[in-house]
């Protein structure tokens, strides 16, 4: 999946790169020298982006953790930023991001596995051709859209089922793991494909039915990818903003059932921003550090994943 | 005979894994058609070229477009040079090492990044810190960041796939480094280096945590980048959630969805023109 793990054979050392052999003008020298310059700069503008996203968030909202605490800022139970005295405890929207992100995964991840063993090992080249590119599609539906549908339609199921007014914990569960799809799916059967063909043709020779060859010896090989896939859906579902937003009901609580107004940090932050003052938005800042520390762990441990077990592969 | 248990389960399986892709499809076209069929009776040359008059929205949402369209070509226009040329330093340039290293963990990070997060950062540099306030300008800067790891992986991937015997054809031939990227390898991987920028402006279009806070919820139909304006997407936020003109939200769900898949078939198309050519 990464394509640095394939390296292109260098060429022999090149005039660019030995200036001693007179094989070229010095001014195509220079122009090649600068240009190589030029694009490890254009390189390190994605360093840049993440080191000025690190200092400009952190910056402002450090001062929360220092009036705060950390620990409490993190475990408090109370989110009264306009009570007097204020009290700025994110325990119940860290509590609801992993929540509805847990869930989401226990519908989605199921789901967007399926769909990629399908992809891979099932489906003829006709139903391929419209089952990935409604994969595709649906990775570029604008989280509002799924926010919107989930407004006007899953809500008022959920609300006739239930009795109550369908927004909550379901409904958020409910549209996250349609949102998760399409990550973990693509990236599952990227896995899936680079599975050698031989093993599995080996595996059918043994009289293996399709699905002993799936669950015996596709899935075992392609677990890295996978358990990859998993935990990049994971970084998807919580910091997914609008969709969850505009179903999940809004209540800095931790929620009371399945169908109880609740809020994420991703969620809370949108919802105070447009009021917010002085230490309230000093904290909001603090909970997108705190979001931004989450997503940094996930792509840590997609790394330590490939790390401790990739060398099989 | 009754059939083996591992008959059975195959049978069982099979059809679980069946299910589950038809209900992945199955949503997605539930999604489409419901948005299609509530917002079609919406859509009129009013709608798209007129202005929302009165409290509730009324009339058209042409500012709000012009918002969305002006912010991502912007973005695009930003990202577009920097992005390749940073796939082109990691794929031709750059020996495996630390600073790759480093580059791609951070341009995996940038991925990984919330969209709220990246709003709140262009909220504290762009608009605040620089100065420029809301405005078209920062929600392109904001959403380059965005854009840019997309931009940079499918580039990256394009290089990669172009043949290694073309590269040697032109050192063969003489040609210095740049000649051969510039001449050789760039042009072969065009067509796949062209879908992805399309497919991270599609990304861009639907952004609307990022914009919000960027590029402000003020109706204005933005002229220079110094502008503020609405995008669509936070354009349908507010009109759904305040529930005042679904009838409006129906219509920019439409047309948002009517860009998106644009992008998506566009860049489809092209992709599969490219490989016919290269057959």
């Amino acid at each position: 999946m990464t394509p640095g793990n394939v390296p292109i054979p260098r060429p022999a050392p090149h005039i660019a790169e030995s200036p001693n052999i007179k094989l070229t003008s010095r001014s195509t020298y220079l122009k090649e020298r600068f240009l190589r310059y030029l694009f490890a700069a254009a390189a390190l503008v994605a360093v840049l982006g993440v080191l000025l996203i690190f200092f400009f968030v952190g910056i402002r909202g450090w001062p929360i953790f220092q009036k705060v605490g950390v620990w409490d800022f993190l475990t408090g139970m109370v989110w009264a930023p306009t009570a007097t005295p204020p009290q700025y405890g994110i325990f119940p929207m860290l509590f609801g991001s992993f929540v509805v992100m847990a869930g989401a995964l226990v519908l989605g991840a199921p789901l967007a596995i399926g769909t990629a063993i399908f992809l891979s090992e099932i489906a003829s080249p006709k139903v391929r051709s419209v089952v990935r590119p409604a994969v595709e599609l649906l990775a570029g539906v604008p989280s509002v859209v799924f926010g919107f549908f989930g407004l006007l339609v899953l809500r008022p199921f959920l609300a006739a089922g239930s009795g109550t007014l369908g927004l909550g914990l379901m409904a958020g569960w409910l549209i996250l793991a349609i949102m998760v799809v399409p990550t973990i799916a693509t990236l599952t059967e990227d896995a899936l494909d680079s599975v050698s063909g031989g093993v599995r043709e080996a595996s059918y020779a043994m009289g293996a039915t399709t699905w002993q060859t799936i669950y015996k010896v596709l899935v075992p090989s392609a677990r890295v990818g996978i358990i990859d896939a998993i935990i990049l859906g994971m970084g998807r579902a919580i910091g997914e903003t609008m969709a969850v937003l505009m179903v999940i009901g809004n209540a800095p609580v931790i929620p009371k059932g399945l169908f109880a107004p609740f809020s994420t940090i991703t969620t809370q932050i949108v919802i105070d921003m447009s009021y917010a003052t002085g230490d309230h938005r000093t904290a909001l800042f603090g909970m997108a550090i705190v979001l931004f520390a989450i997503s940094m762990l996930f792509v840590a441990a997609v790394r330590l994943v490939s790390r401790l077990f990739g060398a099989e592969d | 005979m009754a059939p083996k248990a591992r008959t059975v389960s195959n049978t069982l399986a099979m059809t679980l894994l069946w299910t589950s892709a038809i209900v992945t499809v199955g949503v997605l076209f539930a999604l489409i058609a419901y948005v299609f069929i509530n917002g079609i009776a919406q859509i009129s040359l009013d709608f798209i070229f007129g202005y929302p008059r009165g409290l509730h929205a009324e009339g058209g949402i042409w500012p709000t477009i012009v918002a969305s369209v002006y912010v991502t070509g912007l973005a695009m226009l930003i990202v577009t040079p920097i992005g390749i040329l940073a796939a082109v330093y990691l794929s031709e340039y750059a020996r495996q090492g630390r600073m790759v290293k480093a580059i791609r963990f951070a341009a995996d990070s940038l991925a990984a990044i919330p969209s709220i997060v990246l709003g709140l950062f262009g909220l504290a540099l762009f608009v605040e810190a620089l100065g420029i306030g809301f405005s078209v300008l920062s929600g392109a800067l904001a959403l380059a960041f965005l854009m840019l790891p997309i931009v940079m992986r499918t580039t990256e991937e394009a290089i990669r796939a172009v043949p290694r015997y073309i590269r040697w054809g032109s050192y063969g031939l003489g040609a210095t480094k740049w000649q051969t990227v510039s001449r050789v390898v760039l042009p072969a991987a065009a067509p796949r280096v062209l879908t992805g920028l399309i497919l991270a402006t599609g990304r861009a279009v639907g952004e609307t945590a990022v914009v919000i806070y960027t590029m402000g919820t003020m109706i204005n139909t933005p002229v220079t980048p110094l502008d503020p304006g609405r995008s669509m997407t936070v354009h349908l936020y507010l009109l759904s959630t305040e529930g005042i003109n679904l009838q409006a939200a129906y219509g920019t769900a439409l047309l948002l969805m009517v860009m998106i898949l644009g992008f998506n078939l566009t860049a489809r198309l092209i992709v599969r023109r490219s490989r016919r050519l290269s057959e």
